[in-house]
């Protein structure tokens, strides 16, 4: 049955290709459909492949399907790699997109442009499909750079809005960014290690290449800056925020639970690489931890609720981030794992109250909506607990890994991570607060329908339960040092599981009873430049406007007028010039032609004479 | 046919065609440049005769029975455009038909 492996992604590009080729005037009643019944049924041919897979020798299937070039002795073919891993990524992309198909077709349902939705969201799971299972580097590139494409034609898919089409062009050029060093990284492998092949590429950098050398050095450290484009970290993290322009199901596929993970994804699959390079191992671990603390305090500060979400993945990839950094692998895969299910909840959940609410963001004009949106309050809470990893939650297990593995390489890393997860507390349940409780101020009249309420119900089921999941990674990640972390119980575990819940108090404190006065605190003389500084972003917009946008405007005006052009549009001047002279000549007059005509014979004649 | 010299034939010829080619260049009417035009191929045909009287060859003609049939010919097609000329624009003026300048 591991055959059915290459109709995985095939199946949803049938489906993109159906939905593009329809008529797009008059959204056929079929296209939700196709789009979510393709996702559908190549989430089924997954759990097929899954079951034979777990319960068999687990050993990897490599499917070949063809060659891409053979010329003499370079040959470069390609085909799909399934192990435990791309397994695990296989179940995220297909189960937990399937659920968010079926919500869009509830989501959209009113919307024009329904069928190039779907065959866009198609093309995207396409995409992301190819590029988890794409055994050598070269066909992960094609998803790579597919998904960015998914990514921008969804972020401006409200594309009459020039604010979106904003937001699409700046995360496909800050991606694209990363993409560039990718695309760099993959050149020296190949010049060094002429292969692609990502597993016959691991082996031999391990055989060819010494430990901490400049190779794998930079190798590496290129591939992180294509992991950190793609994930959103420092310093290339300022597209997901404006990403949130996209419909929210698109958020919660593209912005959450899937494209964005990719990075962790890269990095876990050439972790043999970052072992041999432990200054970039050690960056990422820096990187992450730099990121989470940062987004955090940007999330506390935001008044839009996809942007609190938005920072909150932000944070949440960061400390995947960290996990890779200290070399527990399996965990970051693990917190993927559970961070698409709670996070795709939330973002589902955040959706459905900016559906009644007829697409208003701002959190501070919601208010009560405990009463009257049960589904989307009880998801929500169960959303943000498993985000700030209250204990029993699938974010809790996860978390509590990441932060224990993180204990052992540095104590520093794992209090700054502690922070991380007390922040993480504070803003996700001053998202609750401010939304769920307090007055009432509008009148909800949309209902949810079951297409938008069944995969809310799903997804708080697996945000729940998720962390009792066994990923069998073990197969293909190097133990940690110290493999009995799990049942040391210590002060270090007794705060990492407080961490949140003192958070959680905070929230309570501030925005539930109102103990403290938020305004008071906002608007504090001392406290509100940090505030305003926090709700910029950590101002990081404004500072890539000054060091480069500027710089590079300052460049292009120097040369507006295009000085190579110049010389060509000299050309074209002169040639006009002479054919301006040539047809003044053309009288239309017959005597003159004769004349010239003369004038002429009598020339050729007079120089025949004389010559 | 010895009593004219070969010099005074051509140099009639060569009037001929000079105040024929005048004609061409001058006149603006355009039943006149014809004219003109089957004066100059006549001072044509005038020099092949002088010159087959003078080398005793039939060649001479023979060019200009040639001459004498692209006369013919080439007033034939003229007189043809001229005719169209005039009903298209109402006068022979060859310098007002000159709606075809570059």
């Amino acid at each position: 049955m591991l055959e059915l492996l290459v109709w995985v992604p095939l199946i949803p590009f049938l489906g993109f290709l159906i939905l593009v080729l329809t008529p797009q005037k008059n959204s056929p009643a079929f296209a939700p459909w196709i789009g979510a019944g393709s996702v559908g049924v190549s989430g089924l041919l997954v759990a097929i492949i899954g079951y034979q897979f777990l319960h068999g020798t687990m050993q990897p299937y490599h499917a070949m399907l063809g060659s891409w070039l053979a010329i003499d002795d370079l040959a470069i073919p390609y085909g799909f790699y399934l192990d435990a891993l791309s397994l695990t990524m296989l179940f995220v992309v297909t189960g937990v997109g399937f659920l968010i198909h079926v919500y869009s077709a509830g989501f959209m349902a009113d919307d024009p442009g329904v069928t190039r939705f779907f065959a866009y969201m198609n093309l995207f799971v396409a995409a992301m499909l190819v590029l988890v299972l794409a055994d050598n580097l070269l066909l992960l590139y094609l998803g790579w750079e597919g998904v960015g494409l998914g990514s921008y034609l969804l972020i401006g898919f409200w594309y009459e809005d020039a604010n979106n089409g904003y937001a699409a062009r700046k995360a496909f050029v800050i991606t694209r960014i990363g993409d560039t060093a990718m695309a760099i990284g993959l050149f020296l492998l190949f010049t060094h290690l002429h292969t692609l092949d990502i597993q016959e590429l691991m082996l031999r950098v391990t055989r060819q290449w010494p430990v901490g050398s400049w190779l794998p050095i930079t190798a590496a450290a290129l591939l992180l800056g294509s992991a950190a484009g793609k994930s959103a970290q420092l310093p290339l993290q300022t597209w997901l925020p404006d990403a949130m322009a996209g419909p929210t199901p698109v958020s919660a596929l593209i912005h959450a639970a899937t494209m964005v993970t990719a990075g962790v994804y890269l990095i876990a699959r050439t972790h043999s690489l970052f072992i041999l390079a432990p200054p970039i191992q050690f960056g990422v671990a820096i990187i992450g931890t730099l990121t989470l603390l940062m987004a955090g305090c940007a999330a506390l500060a935001q008044t839009d609720i996809k942007r609190i979400l938005a920072y909150s993945t932000i944070s949440q990839i960061g400390y995947m981030f960290l996990a890779l950094g200290v070399g527990a692998w399996s965990s970051a895969i693990f917190h993927l794992l559970t961070h698409a299910f709670f996070k795709a909840l939330l973002f589902l959940a955040a959706g459905a109250v900016i559906f009644c609410f007829h697409h208003e963001h701002n959190i501070f004009k919601m208010g009560g909506l405990r009463k009257t949106m049960p589904i989307a309050f009880w998801s929500f809470m169960i959303g943000s607990a498993a985000l700030s990893a209250l204990p029993f939650t699938a974010g809790f297990y996860s978390k509590h890994e990441i932060l224990l593995a993180t204990f052992q390489v540095s104590p520093v890393l794992w209090m700054a991570g502690c922070l991380g997860a007390l922040i993480t507390g504070i803003y996700s349940f001053r998202l609750v607060f401010v939304v769920f409780f307090g007055a009432q101020s509008h009148k909800i009249e949309t209902k949810l329908g079951w297409q938008m309420s069944i995969p809310l119900g799903v997804l708080s089921i697996l945000a729940v339960f998720g962390g009792m999941l066994q990923i069998p990674l073990a197969s293909i990640f190097p133990a940690l040092l110290n493999t009995d972390i799990q049942q040391s119980f210590n002060a270090v575990s007794v705060i990492t599981v407080a961490a949140p819940v003192i958070g959680l108090l905070i929230a309570v404190l501030f925005y539930l009873t109102g103990s403290f006065s938020v305004q008071q605190f906002a608007n504090h003389s001392l406290l509100k430049p940090i505030r305003l500084f926090f709700l910029s972003g950590w101002a990081i917009d404004a500072l890539y406007d000054y060091l480069f946008i500027r710089p590079f405007k300052a460049i292009t005006s120097l040369n507006k007028n295009d000085v190579i052009d110049g010389v060509y549009a000299c050309i074209a001047e002169f040639s006009q010039n002479l054919h301006r002279v040539a047809s003044a000549s053309q009288t239309g007059r017959v005597r003159w032609y004769a004349s010239s005509m003369v004038l002429g014979t009598v020339v050729i004649i007079a120089i025949g004479l004389l010559s | 046919m010895s009593g004219i010299p070969m010099e005074f034939g051509l140099l009639l010829s060569a009037v001929l065609f000079v105040i024929g080619l005048v004609g061409v260049l001058v006149r603006r009417n355009l039943i006149m440049i014809l004219m003109s035009l089957e004066v100059m191929l006549n001072a044509t045909g005038l020099a092949f005769i002088v010159a087959g009287s003078r080398w005793g060859q039939a060649d001479g003609q023979i060019m200009f029975l040639l001459i004498l049939t692209l006369a013919a010919a080439e007033v034939g097609v003229g007189l043809g455009l001229v005719l169209q000329v005039f009903h298209r624009f109402h006068t022979l003026d060859a310098d007002s038909v000159n709606e075809m300048q570059g």
